[in-house]
């Protein structure tokens, strides 16, 4: 049963193949007996997962239920959920269990989805590696010595081995796309704006955008329909209407254009991912698509501009983390001053005061203009790059990450290789734009992602793309060899 | 040498929405500690602020009143500071393009003149908490308190330009913005609980001296008498310093009530940095003309507007016209009894003589008078019919004061009504003479010129016996023509 897309668990329900609880069940002992293996998983709802599994096979018993009432996902513990820890990945939350849910979560609990638990993630958000974790690192189930990626590494890990279907994750500068593409898993980044980050706790708000990873781009089609809509509690949020994203998967993209950068091409883009990307492109001709080279000339200014914002503003969003009201508060405190310094000192970890840091410095008077408002003149020239080249084409396509998952502690004392990680990813962010992750090769038996950049507003598109790649290629159906292997010997 | 004072105040005003800035928590003073702080105000994880539309119409409608440009595109920004009171550990508050620039407003001194003052601008924030340190636990050990339920109410902070020369012109520009926010209706304007808060920067520098001195900041001025003495003492310790030789430190100083001295408030960390910058999680709010347009033409009748009505359509004197109007309530109070009554100059008589006196002597404000406009309009009315005497009419006007119901009930029941009958007069004045033999004596003697000052005493006796109540231009023209017979 783990091995259903979404798209089959509900029409399993609805066939009455299965019951939720059946398959809630299943991957609830799937997640105990290997989660170990992973530690994609920070808390494991089960009691929770299997009442809520109950009342959706109630509610598919009685007709007219919502597409994915019944379908088990997992939350990224980035999103608040009532009455369930949410710990961001960090000792400072390690005690926080919200009164509330986020709009995402409220959201599937409406639809009747079944939460599974709550998957593990850098440190607020903060990492490619999902190494900063309090929770200890996320391990690639293609290769269990190799990260996953991050952000969302438990999220990606989490449908990489096949533990839930798919799941909620979020991304500030590549972190649903890069883990995905590191675990051979579908991600869509949507347009800022179109998810609601109402209970999504904060990394960097300008930046900060929800979104899906499942099996395929179907899927992530049925989690956006689900995810995305106007939220008046998030006045960030697009006042678009809620929309099916999965009406137009199977349209024609004859005649489409392709916009290629040639700086996605460049140094530091292992030539094995190139080779993989390119074989990827001249699948999309042979659809009837069209390459367009194309320019985005500040994409080498992407990295250093989102190391100034993005910390910019979580110093600030951070700074409600004080030991005053929730949250870790350090013992016996001698003053007022200690009470701050113990608290955020134990409570966050090195990754996190790293980026603290750099962004007070960077907002400091007299630093302001040479960091800050610099680096927002540069996310307007990025900005602009994008709108010229969505002028020529409809679509722009090129590597993921630079290259595949690394070994786990190999990048861990080098924060600026780190960094350069979300070469390809940030841009999109600092623009705002949707981006998204599918398969599209191995090297060296582990997984690439081919990144389609969209113009705003137009996942539906994005999503029809990469649906009709699915449709000619298997990349995406390829499972990491140890999962692969352990469903053969299971014998399904 | 003489020295200039030179002033700049910045008002703190609490708008009196009904929800915070940010969040749908009620903004109601009192409560107890912390019922009205949700989520939001808490800065709990994952929340988000939502700005109230209503305190963007207080500040648009603010702005207008002060003749002010209204920011068309304003940005909130983020103010960073850790303070226990301060739940997400930044404000968000205003700073480079604020709701209210530039603008000027006219006030009033109490020797008649009158100067411009200039806003620098208006901006709208949130407000902190409060840190209650005294023992508010009954274990004690020396903890603080946090109440949060004021986190989060929208403030609109008034900065003028250093324009002002005296304590006096502060706390005549202070009242003016107390007059103009509460005939906004846009905020209570209680001093007492912090609606309207109050720091003035002030320096001094020689006469004639075109550059400014270095200044203070008073912190902490909670009412208008401490605003004229806060500024009138700083000034004066500025004046000795540099008198004797010294130099003015620039310092944030807290004015003591109660020694009636400022203090440096100089903390231990070196010059704070808020490091500002726009929040993220807030658009650019942008109001377009119509919005704009629609506040102005509804806005109401602002107090220079209404002294200058006051003049010419009660033909009132300057004086009390500016005075009637430097609350919406007294000029509210004064219309309702002048057009009831129909006797504009008494009605502002009676309102500044003995219902200020009432007021004064009960402290309470002309909405809490026991005395209702209503009411004394009918106790005017009654004086101008000749009912009572204006003498009678004080002695019922503090009847009413005391609940004793309308003027008439009051006249009635205590039978203060005037005697106006011819008959019961002239026994009074028969009597009276009778029993004067030497006055109307001297009065027969008297020059002719001399008599009528000479009548004051048998007036006097007439009134005496009809306890006040005899109508006097009737006791006149009968004692007239008694004595004149006698002659």
């Amino acid at each position: 049963m783990h091995q259903f897309t979404i798209a089959e668990i509900i029409r399993g329900l609805r066939d009455k193949q299965f019951s939720s609880v059946e398959i809630t069940r299943h991957l609830l002992d799937r997640i105990q007996q290997l989660d170990s293996n992973y530690n994609s998983f920070i808390t494991v709802t089960g009691e929770m997962a299997l009442a809520q599994a109950a009342a959706a096979d109630q509610r598919l018993a009685a007709g007219e239920a919502p597409a994915l009432c019944g379908v088990p996902i997992a939350h990224k513990d980035i999103f608040c959920t009532s009455g369930v820890r949410t710990s961001c990945g960090s000792r400072m939350l390690d005690n926080f269990v919200p009164p509330y849910d986020a709009t995402v979560v409220e959201k599937f609990n409406s639809a009747g989805s079944v939460t599974l638990g709550k998957t593990n993630m850098d440190e607020f958000a903060m990492g490619s590696s999902n190494e900063s974790s309090y929770y200890g690192p996320v391990k690639n189930p293609w290769n269990t010595d190799c990260v996953p990626g991050g952000s969302s590494g438990g999220s990606a890990a989490a449908v990489a081995a096949l533990l839930a279907p798919g799941t909620t994750a979020t991304d500030t500068g590549g972190s649903i796309r890069q883990p995905a593409a590191m675990t051979n898993t579908t991600g869509l980044k949507p347009t800022y704006g179109r998810v609601s980050r109402w209970g999504m706790i904060a990394f960097a708000s300008s930046l900060d955008q929800a979104g899906p990873i499942a099996r395929n781009a179907e899927d992530c089609a049925y989690l956006l329909s689900a995810m995305a809509g106007h939220d008046d509690r998030d006045s960030t949020s697009l006042n678009r209407p809620e929309q099916d994203y999965t009406l137009n998967l199977n349209d024609s993209i004859t005649g489409l254009k392709i916009g290629v950068p040639k700086e996605y091409f460049g140094e530091g883009l292992s030539t094995d991912v190139a080779a993989r990307v390119q074989d990827a492109l001249n699948e999309f001709e042979k659809l009837g698509a069209e390459l367009v080279d194309i320019t985005l000339p500040h994409t080498d200014l992407a990295v250093p501009a989102y190391y100034v914002i993005a910390p910019a503003e979580a110093s600030a969003n951070l700074s409600r983390f004080d030991g005053v009201r929730y949250g870790h508060r350090c013992d016996d405190p001698k003053d007022l001053r200690d009470l701050y310094m113990r608290s955020r000192g134990e409570g966050f970890g090195d990754e996190v005061q790293r980026r603290i840091l750099v962004g007070t410095y960077a907002l400091s008077a007299g630093y302001y203009d040479a960091y800050y408002n610099k680096a927002q003149q540069v996310r307007r020239l990025i900005k602009q790059d994008f709108v010229q080249a969505f002028e020529k084409v409809d679509v722009i396509m090129g590597p993921t990450a630079p290259s595949p998952a690394f070994g786990l502690g190999e990048k861990k004392s080098d924060p600026v290789a780190m960094y350069l990680e979300d070469i390809f990813t940030i841009a999109t962010n600092l623009a705002g734009l949707p981006g998204m992750s599918l398969p599209c090769g191995l090297v060296n038996h582990m997984p690439v992602g081919l990144q389609i950049i969209g113009n705003y507003l137009e996942e539906a598109r994005m999503l029809n793309i990469a649906h009709r790649y699915q449709q000619v290629t298997d990349w995406h159906k390829v499972s990491a060899p140890s999962i692969a292997e352990a469903a053969a010997t299971e014998g399904e | 040498m003489e020295w200039e004072i030179v002033i700049g105040l910045e008002v703190h005003v609490q708008l009196s929405t009904k929800s915070k800035l940010f969040s749908g928590a009620s903004t109601r003073f009192g409560a107890p500690p912390n019922t009205q702080a949700c989520a939001i105000d808490l800065a709990m994880p994952g929340t988000l602020p939502v700005p109230n539309e209503e305190a963007f119409r207080y500040a648009t409608m603010f702005g207008l009143a002060m003749n002010a440009e209204i920011g068309r595109r304003s940005v909130f920004e983020r103010k960073n500071y850790f303070y226990p009171d301060l739940p997400k550990g930044y404000q968000t508050t205003q700073l480079a393009e604020p709701i209210v620039g530039s603008g000027e407003i006219e006030i009033h001194l109490e020797d008649g003149s009158s100067k411009k003052v200039r806003l620098h601008h208006a901006h709208l924030e949130e407000d902190a908490g409060k840190s209650l340190h005294e023992a508010v636990f009954e274990s004690g050990h020396g903890m603080s308190g946090i109440d949060l339920n004021r986190a989060g109410t929208p403030l609109i902070e008034i900065v003028s330009e250093p324009d002002m020369r005296s304590a006096a012109e502060a706390v005549a520009y202070l009242k003016k913005i107390h007059s103009i926010v509460t005939y906004l209706g846009i905020s209570d304007g209680d001093m007492s609980q912090g609606s309207l808060r109050c720091d003035a920067n002030v320096s001094v520098r020689l006469k004639g001296e075109q550059k400014l001195g270095t200044r203070t900041e008073l912190k902490n001025i909670n009412s208008f008498r401490f605003v004229e003495r806060a500024i009138k003492v700083e000034a004066e310790r500025q004046i000795d310093i540099l008198e004797d030789g010294g130099s003015i430190v620039q310092e944030t100083r807290l004015y003591d009530s109660d020694k009636n001295e400022t203090r440096s408030m100089r903390s231990k960390e070196v010059a704070n940095d808020y490091r500002y910058f726009p929040c993220p999680d807030l658009l650019p709010v942008i109001l377009d003309d119509d919005y704009v347009e629609q506040l102005r033409s509804a806005l109401p009748e602002l107090p220079d507007a209404k002294a200058a009505r006051f003049q010419s359509d009660y033909k009132l004197s300057a004086y009390d016209a500016d005075l009637l109007t430097q609350e919406r309530a007294s000029a509210d109070f004064f219309e309702t009894v002048a057009k009831q009554s129909g006797e504009p100059k008494l009605a502002a008589n009676w309102i500044g003589g003995e219902l200020a006196a009432l007021l004064n002597r009960e402290e309470l404000s002309i909405g809490e008078s026991p005395v209702s406009a209503e009411q004394l309009a009918g106790l005017i009315a009654r004086v101008v019919d000749n009912t009572i005497s204006s003498k009678i009419a004080k002695q019922v006007f503090e009847a009413m004061a005391m609940g004793e119901g309308d003027a008439d009930q009051v006249i009635e029941k205590r039978g203060l009504k005037q005697v106006s009958d011819t008959g019961s007069i002239e026994k009074m004045v028969d009597e009276v003479i009778a029993a004067s033999g030497a006055q109307v004596e001297n009065y027969r003697n008297a020059d002719e010129s001399k008599r009528p000052k000479m009548m004051g005493y048998f007036v006097g006796q007439i009134m005496k016996a009809s306890k006040g109540q005899a109508n006097p231009q009737m006791i006149n023209k009968i004692l007239k023509e008694k004595l004149d017979a006698l002659l």
